[in-house]
């Protein structure tokens, strides 16, 4: 049995429908939150960018694992995000590093 | 010639082959968007201290985007959903709410471009810096709809002001040194703004495109081949997902952050 034919018995579209809405509501929750986290006062914006990006996250990962069906995916699609993941971290690692890498001389704010 | 594994799984792989195919493109895609966020989060580190704007976007409608693009994935996944279970009918329905959807994203954002292209900064002869939207301007005058500020660091906290009182000021041409609007050229935030959005935008209109094109021109494919078409629904889908993934940080990024 083929893997489309597997789904093909499987898929209900009354359960999508369900779990479509749960998947909206944490999208809405997780949006007001960031929101909120924006505007709450005493903190600075280097700790609201924190929560602010720790909230976006899990809101991706939401979306990524059961809208996109990350969650239950073949091992060659986690191969290809592996490397993804991999070459991602080094550019954003490479950015981060270089926020502190200034030239010899050179004005720092 | 028949395509192989468009619907059958290919051994090596574990998945038809468009599946593989849409998530290496969304690799180079995520790098590509990488790159512009590594940028967005260099310019931002680099600016000096009380010059990056905060409250230059609308939290309302970066919000009802987002409620929006997350509307558009669950109608997408839906109408996947639907060809599975050989509904026609309702991939058709899923497919146009996703569509109308994306098309009400465009509208807003096209409203939130226009709205940054009418709004000018003027600085005036006398040291004074006038900011506001434009209402007209001839040969001997200008009017916007604004207010007057004598310190530059006032345009770009938005958030901390909490009165800010708007009028109509008219000011004549002779007074004007220099006035530019709120195009990508203005400063280093509205170019990576611009950018940023716009490539997304852009995503979102080949997105729609094709999404149009399986809603409209699908039917001879899903008669003839059913789990084909079905395939090609959950490409688009995943496409339109990363789309959605990609605004999830954008908006943010860019309007609360």
């Amino acid at each position: 049995m083929s893997e489309s034919e597997h789904h093909e018995h499987h898929v209900d579209l009354n359960s999508y429908i369900r779990r479509c809405v749960l998947v909206f509501i944490a999208v809405l929750c997780a949006t007001g939150l960031m929101i909120f986290a924006s505007y709450l006062p005493h903190f600075g914006w280097p700790a609201k960018v924190a929560m602010i990006i720790a909230v976006a996250i899990c809101n991706a990962f939401v979306v990524a694992g059961f809208l996109m069906h990350l969650l239950t995916e073949k091992k060659m699609i986690y191969t290809v995000l592996g490397f993804t993941v991999f070459f991602f971290a080094g550019l954003m690692g490479l950015t981060l590093w270089a926020m502190s890498d200034f030239p010899l001389g050179t004005a720092v704010h | 010639m028949e395509i192989p594994y468009t619907t059958e799984i290919r051994p090596d792989t574990g998945v038809y082959n468009a599946k593989l195919g849409i998530w290496l493109f969304l690799a180079s895609e995520v790098m590509l968007f990488g790159a512009l966020f590594s940028a967005y989060i260099l310019l931002r580190v680099g600016a000096p201290p009380d010059m990056w704007p905060h409250g230059w976007l609308d939290v309302r409608f970066g919000t009802l985007n987002t409620i929006l693009l997350a509307l558009s994935a669950i109608t997408t996944l839906l109408a996947w959903a639907a060809c599975k279970v050989r509904e026609f009918g309702k991939f058709r329905f899923f497919h146009g709410c996703t569509i109308l959807l994306a098309l009400t994203f465009l509208g807003i954002k096209s409203y939130e471009y226009h709205d940054k292209w009418i709004h000018y900064e003027i600085h005036l002869k006398d040291g004074t810096i006038a900011d506001g939207h434009l209402v007209e301007q001839n040969d001997t005058e200008v009017v916007i709809h604004g207010r007057i500020v004598t310190d530059e660091t006032k345009l770009y906290d938005l958030r901390a002001q909490k009165d800010i009182q708007l009028t109509e000021l008219t000011i004549p041409r002779a007074d004007i040194k220099a006035m530019e609007n709120y195009a990508p050229r203005h400063n280093t935030f509205t170019a990576i703004y611009f950018t940023l959005t716009g490539l997304h935008a852009l995503h979102i209109l080949g997105g729609t495109c094709v999404i149009f094109y399986l809603w409209a021109f699908g039917g001879a494919m899903w008669r003839k081949d059913p789990e084909r078409f079905t395939n090609r629904v959950e490409v688009s889908g995943l496409f339109w997902h990363f789309v959605d993934l990609v605004w999830i940080f954008l908006f943010p990024v860019l309007y609360l952050t």
